[in-house]
């Protein structure tokens, strides 16, 4: 039996908790979402290369969040939107048992929030490298070029909203998209639809995105919206000097300001 | 395009930048008419979408226009909104839509010269720049393609 699966039986066990979400391999072998509620089922729960989705989006959800107390297998993306969620007060500290996975696949020991503060802390915090490789080789390019590679990247967008749906920070019960009066952004999949719905959800998602990666492997049509977030997680940092999910009483970066914030664009 | 009449849309907050447009007109101060003024209760409440929705719907240029910092009648609406427009400048940036089509700008209400020379500024400067078609086309292509698939 894993380290994971003994601590999540433990868990299960003394009731610290009623449900473990974590990741199993499904019947093809690809890793999928695992809700353990049975302490004696708790088995199937593993941990590889290729658990990366960020279960922290369940954590908001009405029929986990019922369950009851709440077990995660958290890696650092997922213990930063923890403490986004929490700062946000989407979920109450209390609720939640984190199962800190290292950044080489080993359990940490995350007694409670404090000693998950101080994880992140002394993690890296800045943008997957392989993606912020990619914004560098984005932001030389021209202006035309730019628009030109995001009017062919988003004309694919087939509004799917499935990127919205897995990332943990768009929990939103009523999306700004789904409202029709008035009605932001055009229900049918245009460009310039596709680009106002991209524009508009990196923009909800300024100073909060943990930079996880999962918007983008949730898409269907591998349009890579993560970089949208990712290069405003990147102006949070240059600007704000704020990382997103760093601690549980952190002040949204939108929401608050400094009279002193530089800019050089307003006359 | 000599005959090109930019249209201009301005998101001005009524305490600062509407009081010094109507300063502009009492004035006598003459400016360019192709500006649309939209009055907002402040800067803060001024959301991006109404910028994509302006070009969207043919402006070419917008203004966006309210109190100087420590002057905003809300206390701090247009620090919230200097925040916010610093991130959408970034994000535009990135995504290579062109910022030279909006100015950002704190208008007083005793400023009526200088709202005169904003709207004139801006719109000298979009009628540089032409139609705003690279957007527009965009609204306008995928009609079209549906009308063909149909
Ligand atoms: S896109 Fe915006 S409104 Fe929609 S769920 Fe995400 S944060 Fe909420
Ligand atoms: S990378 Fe995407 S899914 Fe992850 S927090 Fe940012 S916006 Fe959400
Ligand atoms: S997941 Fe991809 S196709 Fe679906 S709405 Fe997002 S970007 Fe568009």
């Amino acid at each position: 039996m894993s380290n994971i699966a003994a601590k999540a039986k433990e868990l299960l066990e003394s009731k610290a908790v009623q449900v473990v979400i974590g990741y199993e391999a499904g019947p093809t072998g690809v890793v999928r979402p695992a809700f353990v509620t049975d302490p004696a089922k708790t088995d199937s729960l593993i941990y590889n290369e290729n658990c990366l989705q960020n279960l922290a989006m369940y954590l908001t959800k009405h029929e986990v969040k019922h369950l009851g107390k709440m077990g995660i297998v958290a890696t650092l993306p997922v213990m930063r939107s923890i403490m986004m969620l929490i700062s946000e007060q989407q979920v109450v500290a209390e609720n939640i048992v984190v199962l800190g996975i290292s950044d080489d696949g080993k359990l940490l020991d995350i007694a409670d929030m404090n000693v998950m503060k101080a994880h992140i802390e002394k993690s890296n915090l800045g943008n997957p490298t392989k993606d912020q490789e990619k914004l560098a080789e984005l932001n030389k390019l021209s202006l035309e070029e730019k628009f030109k590679f995001w009017e062919q990247e988003l004309s694919k967008c087939i509004k799917c909203y499935a990127c919205r749906q897995s990332c943990p920070m768009c929990y939103c019960i009523r999306c700004s998209t789904d409202c029709n009066q008035p009605q932001w952004i055009p229900v049918q999949a245009n460009t310039q639809g596709n680009i106002d719905w991209h524009i508009l959800r990196a923009m909800h998602l300024a100073g909060r995105c943990i930079s996880c990666g999962e918007c983008g492997r949730a898409c269907p049509l591998n349009i890579p919206c993560h970089l949208l977030t990712m290069q405003l997680s990147d102006q949070t940092y240059n600007y704000f000097k704020v990382h997103a999910g760093t601690s549980v009483d952190m002040k949204s970066v939108m929401s608050t300001f400094e009279p002193n914030d530089k800019e050089s664009f307003i006359i | 395009m000599a005959d090109f009449e930019p249209k201009v849309v301005a998101f001005v907050c009524n305490w600062c930048t509407y009081a010094g447009a109507d300063l502009t007109g009492t004035s006598r101060i003459k400016y360019a008419t192709n500006v649309k003024i939209i009055r907002f209760p402040c800067t803060g409440r001024i959301d991006f979408m109404l910028l994509l929705k302006s070009f969207a719907n043919g402006a070419d240029g917008i203004i966006i226009s309210g109190c100087h910092p420590n002057d905003c009648h809300y206390t701090s609406g247009n620090f919230h909104a200097k925040r916010r427009w610093i991130m959408f400048k970034e994000l535009m940036d990135f995504m290579g839509i062109d910022m030279k089509r909006i100015t950002f700008s704190w208008v007083s209400a005793a400023e009526g010269a200088r709202w005169a020379e904003v709207v004139n500024s801006t719109v000298a400067r979009v009628r540089e720049l032409g139609p705003y078609v690279s957007y527009q086309k965009m609204v306008n292509t995928h009609i079209e393609e549906e009308v063909t698939n149909e």
